[in-house]
């Protein structure tokens, strides 16, 4: 089945996951941001008694209220999409996979809805402390259920905590602790959530700025702006920081994926790190793959050797080392790794042949090499290898992983700039003179949301084409459906979710317009 | 070993079969949509039956979405064959209740796009299709599904309808109309306990009573069907899976704690319809829903339990799933018991939540208030 597999079946079921997934962490970031703003608003007003606290917590409560409700419409599908849509996926790692998704329903996806419904209906019916706990406990909910989910997906970037059991033809948890502080989930977790705070706060301050450009609800847009310009900031220099640590783990653990984010094919001592620069096809190729020359490019020297290895004069890999190997660096060629790939899979299926025979001799001199620590580490680590034809289909798109990793990191830096604006022009009591802030913060929300979707098309694009880095490729993953099947619930989903959208985005600004209750 | 594999497979298949009974329980709330346009006489009772029902949707759907992540954890290969496989009757279920995630809070919303309407019918959709479908592929659990598995686990469905060939057994069709009516006749108890009006609850009474009877006939039928017939049985030595007459009536014989809880259950669910049809009390969906569970529970351990394959292969027995051979490995099973410790405490909170929005009834007052409403 998998020699012969339908890579247009493989191409929809990436695009539906993709679709699903986009559509999902439209409303998730702020949804992880938002509620702590509106915790902090409510223990304002519990601790001053302030009503116009409690005013302020309403009108971005209701707001959160709409984002939350297609937040997790669009969010059931994705857990089930790796049953339906990636089934030898789901079996080959379900063992580890599945645990944080579990994990994440019953820690985080009830405290949540638990404490959701107390949120927004308990206001007259508990007490002050009891709600104020509840919407503390919806942000902590929230920010626990991405724990989970980005542990799992931080797996299948760096598959760690685990031994591969040949009787059952998958992999098999062996520490439950590696996976979960897995030096990939750490780096995830902290640089996605404060990405959403800062995309809360980006929405907090650009409402307030239109409401203070239309010269309304003043009071609310203020206090706003100071809430949300603090927890900004912060988060924004957080996110600086994690996607600093994050970028060298990748340099470790996803050396391909990180020379395609550097668009760095030859390696080198003494890297730059391009800020900028414009890709353009050199009529070089590696297989089907274009080589790209970089042009305007601006560079910080030594940034790159500096950042990745620690030392100025570090050696940092590019793209034709890690494909056609560098003996002198100690990196194997991908032909190498394909050919130990395919022997580890060679030994499987004879061990499963044997056991079908009922060749027990066979099978116990088979089932010791998948205990032995030569075999793990220098053949069976390369078992995905085996499921590729040529060396170049290793290569992710190196234009789009290249390019949505600058404009990602260059918004990062917009948006501490911007904070720091607020606070300065809030400080001076001159928000509402300066007009071309209030006007720049407006048009910097749909910005925070493109952000923060190149932040996943940087992690998920430039991982292609593995689904489990090195252990299993995307091809090989796919449930055995037909194409047409996928294709149409592709647009069914894509309908079905570009109209709720609509209504999403039509009320959440009548809402804005509407603005606080009086 | 502290404790067995063999343990942990079924103390998983348990929390599995509590999460079905939770779940089947909670699915009063798509009962009571599917009454949305049925029930209600004027606006205000239809307003005042969805504030009902929209305080309580996210623990169904919670519900669903645990119980499809413990199936992934504990029984990865279940979930990898039975979602891929009925690929579109999954699809159906995923759709019904992505479009009631948004209806609650939009329906009322001024500049919804499409209407109250539209987003009422989706929660009438849900409502019927949600029960419906989930009834039927639990019902393949005894009829067993045309799929076959390769040496390396993977899938391969024998009908290209992908599970909606489901819809065209009867036995199946049985269990999915029985958990329909069981949600309808559950929602209409929930109702009549959180709202205050005298109209709208005569309504209840007279339809609880339309609503029961199918319900019985359905899942009396259901039973009868998987309790007299053949079962899917797993030998333990050989792992040989045949078709054995009466399987599941030895599985329930054999097994006392199944025996009680199934009795002890279908005896609570007919005293909550006698409380709500005879005697008109409130109480009656606590009784309905303390019976729902174990029956449930009962059905799920009925499949699972005693030399069963619970998700049978009905053209290749051999590839059936049991629990031994669907089951995550000992130490994820181990570990993620450790986790399932923390679930008392989970309902501990949700009780206490839900009990302290639910002080009072809903009536026409708070629906004329200034509170959050859908």
């Amino acid at each position: 089945m998998i020699e012969n597999i339908d890579l247009s079946l493989v191409n929809w079921s990436r695009a539906q996951f993709a679709l699903t997934a986009i559509y999902h962490w439209l409303f998730v970031p702020l949804t992880l941001g938002l509620s702590f703003i509106l915790a902090f608003m409510e223990t304002i007003y519990v601790r001053t008694g302030d009503e116009m606290w409690k005013k302020i917590t309403k009108f971005w409560m209701t707001l959160f209220g709409i984002n939350f409700a297609i937040g997790v419409a669009t969010g059931i599908i994705l857990e089930f999409e790796f049953g339906t849509n990636w089934s030898n996926y789901s079996w080959f790692v379900g063992d580890i996979f599945g645990a944080p998704l579990a994990v994440e329903g019953i820690m985080a996806f009830f405290l949540e809805s638990t404490f959701v419904a107390v949120m927004f209906f308990g206001w007259n019916k508990v007490s002050k402390k009891f709600h104020l706990a509840s919407t503390w406990l919806v942000a902590v909910g929230a920010n626990l259920s991405a724990l989970w989910i980005l542990v799992a997906n931080a797996w299948m970037e760096n598959p760690v905590g685990m031994v591969f059991n040949p009787d059952t033809a998958r992999n098999e948890m062996n520490s439950f602790r590696e996976v979960v502080f897995n030096p990939v989930a750490v780096d995830k977790f902290l640089h996605t959530v404060t990405s959403g705070f800062v995309l809360a706060s980006v929405f907090v301050v650009g409402i307030s700025a239109w409401f203070l450009i239309r010269k309304r609800e003043e009071m609310l847009a203020h206090r706003s702006i100071f809430i949300a310009g603090i927890f900004g900031l912060v988060s924004a220099l957080l996110v600086a920081f994690t996607g600093d640590t994050s970028a060298r783990t990748i340099a470790k653990v996803q050396p391909v994926k990180f020379a395609a984010m550097e668009a760095l094919y030859e390696g080198k001592t003494d890297a730059g790190l391009t800020v900028i620069g414009v890709l353009t096809d050199s009529g070089e190729r590696m297989g089907e793959k274009k080589v790209h020359d970089m042009k305007l490019k601006i560079e910080v020297p030594r940034l790159l050797s500096i950042m990745t290895t620690g030392k100025s004069d570090g050696y940092v890999p590019g793209l034709k080392d890690l494909i056609n190997g560098n003996p002198g660096k100690g990196i194997l060629s991908v032909t190498e790794m394909m050919e130990r790939g395919r022997y580890a899979r060679q030994v499987l299926t004879d061990y499963k042949m044997a056991k079908e025979l009922g060749d027990n001799d066979s099978m116990a001199g088979l089932a010791a090499k998948f205990e032995d620590r030569d075999f793990i580490d220098n053949y069976f680590r390369y078992f995905g290898y085996s499921y590729f034809e040529h060396p170049w289909q290793v290569i992710p798109s190196v234009p789009v992983t290249f390019y949505a990793f600058r404009v990602m990191v260059g918004l990062g830096f917009f948006f501490i700039l911007l904070f720091v604006l607020a606070l300065w022009f809030h400080r001076r009591k001159t928000l509402e003179k300066n007009r071309w802030f209030l006007w720049l913060a407006l048009l910097a929300i749909p910005l925070a949301y493109l952000a923060s979707e190149l932040g996943w098309i940087v992690t998920e694009m430039g991982r292609q084409p593995w689904i489990i880095q090195n252990l299993m490729p995307v091809h090989v993953a796919v449930s055995n459906i037909s194409s047409g099947a996928v294709q149409t619930t592709f647009w069914l989903f894509a309908v079905l979710f570009t109209a709720l959208l609509t209504a999403e985005i039509s009320i959440m600004i009548k809402q804005i317009k509407t603005g606080p209750k009086h | 070993m502290l404790v067995s594999y063999l343990f942990l497979r079924e103390y998983w298949w348990l929390i599995i079969s509590l999460l079905a009974g939770l779940l089947v329980f909670l699915m009063f709330v798509q009962g009571g949509q599917s009454f949305i346009f049925s029930l209600p006489r004027n606006d205000m009772q239809r307003k005042m039956v969805v504030n009902s029902l929209g305080r309580k949707w996210e623990f169904t759907f919670t519900t669903l979405v645990t119980f499809g992540g413990a199936f992934f954890a504990s029984f990865p290969l279940f979930y990898a064959t039975c979602f891929s496989g009925a690929y579109w009757v999954w699809m159906a279920i995923l759709f019904s209740f992505i479009i009631q995630a948004v209806a609650y809070e939009y329906r009322s919303k001024p500049a919804n796009v499409f209407g109250t309407g539209v987003f009422d019918t989706f929660l009438f959709i849900n409502g019927c299709l949600g029960p419906f479908l989930i009834g039927v592929v639990v019902a393949t659990f005894f009829t067993g599904s045309d799929f076959s598995l390769d040496l390396f686990n993977r899938v391969t469905w024998g009908s290209g309808w992908h599970g909606l060939e489901a819809l065209i057994n009867p036995v199946n069709l049985l269990l999915g109309l029985a958990v329909l009516f069981l949600a309808r006749v559950l929602g209409l108890m929930y109702l009549g306990n959180s709202i205050d009006d005298a109209e709208l609850t005569q309504s209840i009474r007279k339809a609880l009573l339309r609503n029961a009877i199918p319900f019985l006939l359905f899942f009396l039928a259901f039973v009868g069907f998987i309790l007299l017939g053949k079962g899917y049985r797993a030998d333990a030595v050989t792992g040989e899976v045949s078709l054995v007459k009466h399987h599941y009536l030895h599985n329930l014989l054999g097994n006392i704690v199944i025996l009680f809880l199934f009795a002890g259950g279908v005896v609570l669910v007919l005293c909550s319809l006698w409380l709500g049809i005879v005697r008109g009390s409130r109480k009656a969906i606590w009784f309905a829903g303390s019976g729902t569970v174990p029956v449930v529970i009962a059905l799920f351990l009925l499949a699972g339990y005693g030399e069963t394959a619970f998700y049978p292969s009905s053209s290749d027995p051999e590839s059936s799933l049991t629990l031994a051979m669907a089951s995550s490995s000992y130490f994820t099973l181990k570990t993620m018991m450790y986790v399932s410790f923390i679930i008392p405490f989970v309902v501990a909170y949700i009780w206490y939540a839900w009990k302290s929005i639910n002080r009072k009834r809903i009536d026409t007052e708070e629906m004329a208030g200034e509170g959050h409403m859908y």
